[in-house]
Parts: structure tokens; sequence; C-alpha cells
């Protein structure tokens, strides 16, 4: 469990009192458990988590190199948030979030070299090259970014949800955003809209406690975030975003509420990240100390790895297996990425626009 | 005395409408805030109410009649204590309507049609340039197949057009916006889409604009084709985040894997009287950001054409409408699908001394300053270049190695400018062309003031084109 803020209440559902004035007698949705995986899930949701942290420290590496330029952001710590989430999904949904998000696009089904190789800036990139870490995009796999400007994929995720809506499709928008972005006002012009239309969307907010370098409890009078959609009737719970199962049971609640056509529903992922806001920041606005409680008390990869040990009899060299198979794979797309060409110069022009004119 | 009681005008550019119908009649007694008769336009229906108190004396105008001018007199009241009926038939007596002609006549203190009291013919800035965009092109446009047919229509007409033909053809296609509905539009170009479409493919939002570009912007990365109407682009300054950074730049950023068809459309620049923060043109920053495109018509068959391309086009589209100009009627070619090339600008009218290069409303005061010169001997040619980006540099080009002069007008700021653009090209790629510096009309370099007579200075006019023309002449 992360160390919480003074004000913040443990994460996990929270139970709020019966005369909570915010409550009102309107339908809610239930208070999700845990989900009940299966050996097989287990395994799934620890090589998936494990090559998320695979590939963030690889990423890491090869920028410490200068192999990977610019804004890099790592999501190491907070696998178990998008795990959870996306493994509910089927292919007729939308994945949307901000510029931390090699994760969630290795989990839509992206290969790892093609993200690998958009990191180093080359023609095998997903983006060609031209998006870097922050700008990757994929309308084959549903992916539609890695947004740059804090708050933007919140509306754009509306937007999505929208055509869903629209064509009728029964797809749901998973939108994701930091505990940061959630005091953008874009993000409650979204909720507005979104609760007003009945548009099937998840606000996901990944709350890792800190916005860059500016914890909670000083950036947001209503530190529970799950609570800000109240004043737009749209219900929110707060989840242990540490917790994979606790993620996939709460996108199970989540998604039936809004595949009933009930409109919005925020998920608060309460969770944290190990590594600095970007490659960049040194993170001195909190002690090694704090850190280290975590990934002690509350790895989400540790915790699985337990779980298949303890509960289902998994074997030490089972997971070492899968472990090997990953790392492989990581050191397969790193070396792919740094070996691959840069883009020609005449991509220069290209991909400005679409038609010619 | 009878107080006189004239057509009101609805709006600052207003000139004519239909008298309705008339809610009261001779006889009766009418006091303040009374709704005496309906106004209407093809922008709007509007209850007229009564300032004065008094009785109906006579009605001088009958329900049903189109075309009355604003400030005709169109009803008499017998003020309070005063015979209804001597009133009326000293009114017979007087048979001139015009208010020119009782413009001397001392009257009341009462303020007849007081809601509208400057707005009659007031000299306004405005006013010059939507005057001057009465100037239809004189060179008609090589897009028309020889022989079409040509239909009057109002610019807000052929744009409602563009965008019902265009949703009649594309079911990926909706409208979103303030008032877009059930409203008909706050300026009355969406009218009747809500009939024809639904609440699914015309749809309002709040107040919001960051927010719906947003999911306009979302939708069609989504794969459908939006159009998200801004009530003007002054609002769309809060919106303009996703117009670059989501819209425009999502295509390059993706490798170009993820499109976005998105019209973004509404009126742009000064209209009238409504001050610093109510008349901007955004021409010139949006089209500066590669990725978008961005269009701004003069006439309504441009209008429609361009509208209609830039809802078919795979790529973003800034779209920028002129509020001055919804009004006005134009000659549109009666077609099936008339659609026009984005990027190409248009010879408005040929000349062999001078081009003028202009777009949207400036394109009127280019073609009346061009009017006026050719009576001091000056032949202007006259560019209209309708797309801003891509920019039509050819034909800018190809004029000026026929005149070797270019005065560029553009209702906007100087500095950083189209005009600016324009003279960078020609030094570039037309320096051996020019026989004179190219020379830029626009607006002062101040933020638009609201009184009358600043705003006129401050706005471009077809004098100061004229100057400038005769500058670059040497006349």
């Amino acid at each position: 469990m992360a160390k919480a803020p003074a004000r913040t209440q443990p994460a996990g559902p929270a139970t709020p009192p019966a005369a909570d004035p915010t409550k009102s007698n309107r339908e809610r949705p239930a208070d999700p458990s845990p989900y009940a995986a299966s050996k097989e899930e287990l395994l799934k949701f620890y090589e998936d988590m494990l090559l998320i942290r695979r590939f963030e420290e690889k990423a890491g590496q090869l920028y410490g190199l200068g192999l990977i330029g610019g804004f890099c952001h790592l999501y190491i710590g907070q696998e178990a948030v998008a795990v959870g989430l996306q493994s509910a999904l089927t292919d007729k949904d939308s994945v949307i979030t901000g510029y931390r998000d090699h994760g969630h696009m290795l989990l839509c089904g992206i290969p790892p070299k093609d993200v690998m190789a958009e990191l180093t800036g080359r023609q095998a990139g997903i983006s060609k090259g031209k998006g870097g870490s922050m700008h990757m995009f994929s309308v084959e796999h549903k992916f539609y970014g890695g947004h740059g400007i804090v708050g933007a994929q919140v509306s754009l995720g509306a937007g999505l949800a929208f055509s869903h809506k629209y064509n009728g499709d029964g797809g749901v928008c998973l939108a994701y955003f930091g505990d940061g972005a959630a005091n953008q006002g874009q993000v409650y012009e979204s909720f507005n809209m979104a609760e007003l239309w009945k548009l099937p969307i998840i606000f996901v907010i990944e709350n890792n406690q800190y916005a860059m370098g500016t914890s909670v409890n000083r950036a947001s009078s209503e530190d529970q975030l799950y609570r800000r959609g109240e004043s737009f009737r749209i219900p929110g719970l707060q989840i242990d975003g540490m917790d994979v199962l606790a993620a996939r049971g709460a996108a199970e609640e989540a998604l039936a509420w809004v595949r009933a056509g009930k409109g919005p529903i925020i998920l608060e992922m309460k969770t944290y990240r190990y590594r600095g806001h970007s490659m960049s920041d040194p993170a001195k606005y909190r002690s090694r100390d704090e850190v280290q409680a975590v990934r002690d008390k509350s790895d989400p990869i540790e915790h699985v790895k337990k779980l298949l040990i303890d509960d289902h009899g998994t074997k030490e060299d089972e997971l070492k297996a899968i472990e090997q198979t990953i790392r492989k794979q990581v050191n397969e797309a790193a070396d792919f990425a740094e070996s691959t060409p840069e883009p020609e110069p005449a991509e220069l022009y290209t991909d400005v626009l679409v038609e010619k004119y | 005395m009878a107080i006189d009681i004239k057509m009101p005008a609805l709006s600052p550019t207003m000139e004519e409408g239909t008298l309705a119908k008339w809610l009261v009649k001779e006889g009766d007694e009418v006091k303040s805030g009374d709704i005496m008769a309906e106004i209407e336009t093809d922008k709007a229906t509007m209850e007229f109410e009564a300032v004065d108190e008094g009785v109906v004396a006579k009605i001088l105008v009958a329900e049903g009649t189109d075309g009355v001018k604003v400030g005709e007199v169109i009803m008499q009241l017998a003020g309070e204590g005063e015979d209804a009926s001597a009133a009326a038939s000293a009114a017979t007596k007087d048979d001139s309507p015009a208010p020119e002609a009782k413009a001397d006549e001392k009257k009341p203190d009462a303020v007849e049609d007081s809601a509208h009291p400057a707005q009659e013919k007031v000299e306004t800035g405005a006013r010059q340039m939507f005057e001057a965009a009465r100037h239809d092109a004189e060179v008609s446009d090589p897009a028309i197949p020889a022989g079409t047919e040509m239909v009057k229509q109002t610019l807000r007409e052929a744009l409602r057009d563009a965008m019902a033909e265009e949703m009649r053809a594309d079911e990926r296609v909706f409208v979103m916006g303030e008032e877009v509905a059930q409203y008909q539009g706050a300026y009355k170009v969406t009218q009747g889409l809500l009939d024809e479409f639904g609440d699914k493919r015309v749809i309002d939002t709040p107040i919001t604009e960051y927010g719906f570009a947003g999911v306009g912007t979302g939708a069609a990365m989504g794969g459908l084709r939006p159009i998200v109407e801004f009530m003007t682009f002054n609002f769309a300054m809060q919106a303009i985040d996703h117009i670059i950074n989501s819209a425009a730049k999502t295509n390059y950023m993706s490798g170009g894997q993820m499109r976005c068809p998105i019209v973004f459309r509404g009126p742009n620049g000064a209209a009238s009287r409504v001050g610093a923060q109510h008349s901007q043109n955004y021409g010139p920053w949006y089209a500066s950001v590669p990725g978008l495109i961005v269009i701004a018509p003069y006439d309504a068959a441009d209008a429609k054409g361009l509208l209609k391309a830039a809802i078919r086009t795979q790529d973003p589209v800034v779209f920028l409408e002129n509020e001055l100009l919804y009004g006005r009627t134009f000659e549109v070619p009666k077609l099936d699908d008339w659609v026009l090339p984005i990027g190409k600008a248009r010879i408005m009218r040929e000349g062999r001394d001078v081009t003028i290069v202009s777009y949207s409303i400036g394109v009127g005061l280019a073609l009346e300053a061009a009017d006026k010169l050719a009576g001091e001997g000056i032949e202007a040619e006259v560019v209209d270049l309708r797309t801003l980006r891509p920019l039509d540099k050819a034909t800018v080009l190809r004029s000026l190695a026929k005149t070797n002069r270019l005065v560029v007008v553009e209702e906007g700021w100087p500095t950083c400018s189209i005009a600016s653009e324009i003279a960078a090209i020609a030094m570039e790629d037309g320096f051996d062309d020019l026989d004179a510096p190219v020379l830029r009309v626009t607006n002062e370099d101040v933020p638009l003031p609201y009184a009358a007579n600043l705003e006129k200075l401050a706005l471009v006019s077809a004098d100061k084109v004229i100057a400038a023309v005769k500058k670059v002449c040497y006349r």
C-alpha cells in the first residue's frame, strides 16, 4: 500500500458514512469485489506487469545511454492499474491516455519493438519516429494516444465515447489521466457533457500521489478524487491501484455500469510511481524511504507472485521462465530500436496533411 | 403631436425586413412594453415593443409586407390626451414616410424606435465594409461550367445548404456547438438542420468551448466527421489547444496513421460595434500552423463550395466566416454538387496596373477600390486568396508578374499578418517583378474600439486601399 498523504483515506473501496450529503438516493454502482482470477489469469497478469516493468527499466537504461531523448515518463510501480483495467476490455473498446503511455500501449497489443523504436526515434517506430515517447497512436489497436498536453485526453476520450455511442458499436472508452490532470478545467467540461449525453466512458484517475513534484493535497482542495464527479452526478469509486485484482474487479463493475447505458463513471486508482515524474526529475520532493516502503510493502508484481506461489502452487521455475521470456523480448526490442535506421530526411515533409491541395 | 413609429433594425447590418404581424390595431391603447408587432428577417424573428404610451392612430404598413426599409414609418401613435383620429388624419396628409424627411421635424421627447437609435445610418467602419460587400466578382469563376444557372442566395443560406448536403451524403457528418440546434444557430447558419437531421446529428452543447472542441476532435479521431461551430472565433481561443495540439498535429505525430477530419467553423473578424474582445481576425494565427487547412471565403458561392470541400477532406479545417457577410446576397451556381478546390485563389477582377490581394470581407473593399480607381485610369487586378493555408502563391505571383505592383488588403492587424506573409512571398519569389514596395492595408495596430468614430478609424476602408494603390503606382 502506498504511504498515504496525511489527509487521504487509505486506498481500497471506501465505504462512505450513511449521512454523507454528497451521496444522493440515486442509483450508484456497487462497491466492487476483488476479481477472482484463475491461475492462468494470474499468470497473465504477472506476465503483463512484468513486461511493462522490464520494458520501462530498459527504456530508462536507453535514456541514460542517450539513445532516447526528450521527455520519457516511466510507468514503473503503476503496472497493476493498466493491467487490471485493460484485461477487462474487449476489442470494441478504445483506450486513450496522457504521456505516461508505454504500458497502456503494450497492453493494447502493440509490439514492444514498435514502441521502443519510437522511443529511439527510428523509422520503424509506431509513429515513424515523429512522435516520440509522449505521442504514439495505433488506430488498429484502438489506442488513441499518447497526448502531451495534460488533460487533453479527457475531452478527446469523451469524443471517442461520443463516436462509440453515435455508431452504436457497443464500445466503451477508457480515458486515463493523473491526479495532476484532475485539476484541469477541461476535465470538468468533459464530465458535464459525458453525463449529460450518457457517453460510454470510464474516467480513470491514476492517482500516483504526485503531479510532477506537487503532492495531491498541496494541489487539490478535494483530495478524494473519486468524488470529483459528484456535482455532475457521475459516481466514483476509489480503488487500490497497487492490487491488480482490485483493479480488474473495479473494471468489471465500471464496464457493467457504462455498458448498461448509465453514463460515465470515475475510477480513482490509488497508486505510486517509483521513478521520477520523467527521466529528468530527481524526485527531491519525497524521501527515498517513502519510495522504498511502497516497494517493500505494496509492489503490485510481488503481490501477484506471492498469490501464484502461495495460493496456486506455482513453482519459482515457472515464474523464472516467464521472466526469461520477457527479458528476451525486451532485449530484442531494445536491440531492434538501437539498430533500426532513423527516418529518411524526406520524411520531414510527409504526413503534415493527408490530402494534396 | 403624433409619434412616428419606425421600422426597427434587429441587427446593425439589417437594412429591411418583413412586417410579419401586427398585434395591435387602430384605436388600441398601448403602453411601454406592449408587443406591437412581429418583425422578421432571414435570420431572426423579433417582437417589437412599444416604448411610448398612447393610442394607435394609424397603421401605415400592412402586415405581411416584405422589404420594409429600416427607419420607414410603420405606424403612428397619438400621445396622451391627443385625439387619435385627428392624429391619424394629420398623418394621412403627410405622405412622405421616409425617415430622412422627418428628420428635421420637431418631435416630443418621446424616442421613436429607441431600441435601435443609432443603427439607421451611422457611418461605422463595419458599415463601410458591409456596404462594400455588395460587390460581386467581375470575372466569373472558371470552376463554374458555362451556362450554369445562378441563383441568389445569402451567404448564411449557402453555408447551411453546404452542411445539409454533406450531412445527407455522409452519415458520419454531424454538427455541434452552442445554440446550433433548438435555437437554430446564434446567427441562424444552422437553421432547419435540427428538423431535418434530428438531435443525434445536430447537437446543442453547453458553453464549454475547450471541452466541446476536444469532444469533436476525439470524435474525428474515432472516425466521425464533426463540424464544430464556434459562436464566434473569439471564443475559440479557449479551444485553440485542441485545434492546434490535438487536431493539427495528430496526423504527423502518428506517422500518418491517425486522421482528424474535422471542421471548426464560425464567424471571424470584426462585426459591428462589438468591441475588442469580439472583433479579431484569427486568420494569421491559424494559417501559421502546419497540419491545418484554413479557409476564409468572401462570397456565397465560395462559402458553399469550400465548406463542402472542407467537410470532405481528411485534414482538419479552420473555416473562417464573417458575420457582416452572413446576410449578404450573392449568386450561387445551381449545381447538384458544387465543390471548390481548397488552396486555389481566384481572380475576382482583371487589371493590368496593380494587384490587390485580399480575402474574406476585405475582397469587397478591394473591389470597391478597384471600381473607383478605374475611374481615375488605374486598372486593378483583384485576387481573392480564399484559402489561407495552403496559400496559392502561384496565382499571387502570376498576377504580380503581370502588374508589377502589389497591395494586400486585410481586415486584421498588420503585425505577423497574412499581408506580411504575402509581402515576404513577393520579396522571396517575385522580387524581380516588383516596381514598387509591397504595401499592407490593414486595420490599425490597436484593439478594436467601440466608439463609432474610432472604430471607423481603426478598420480598413476602400479609401485606404485607394491611397495605397496610388502610392505604389506613384500617382
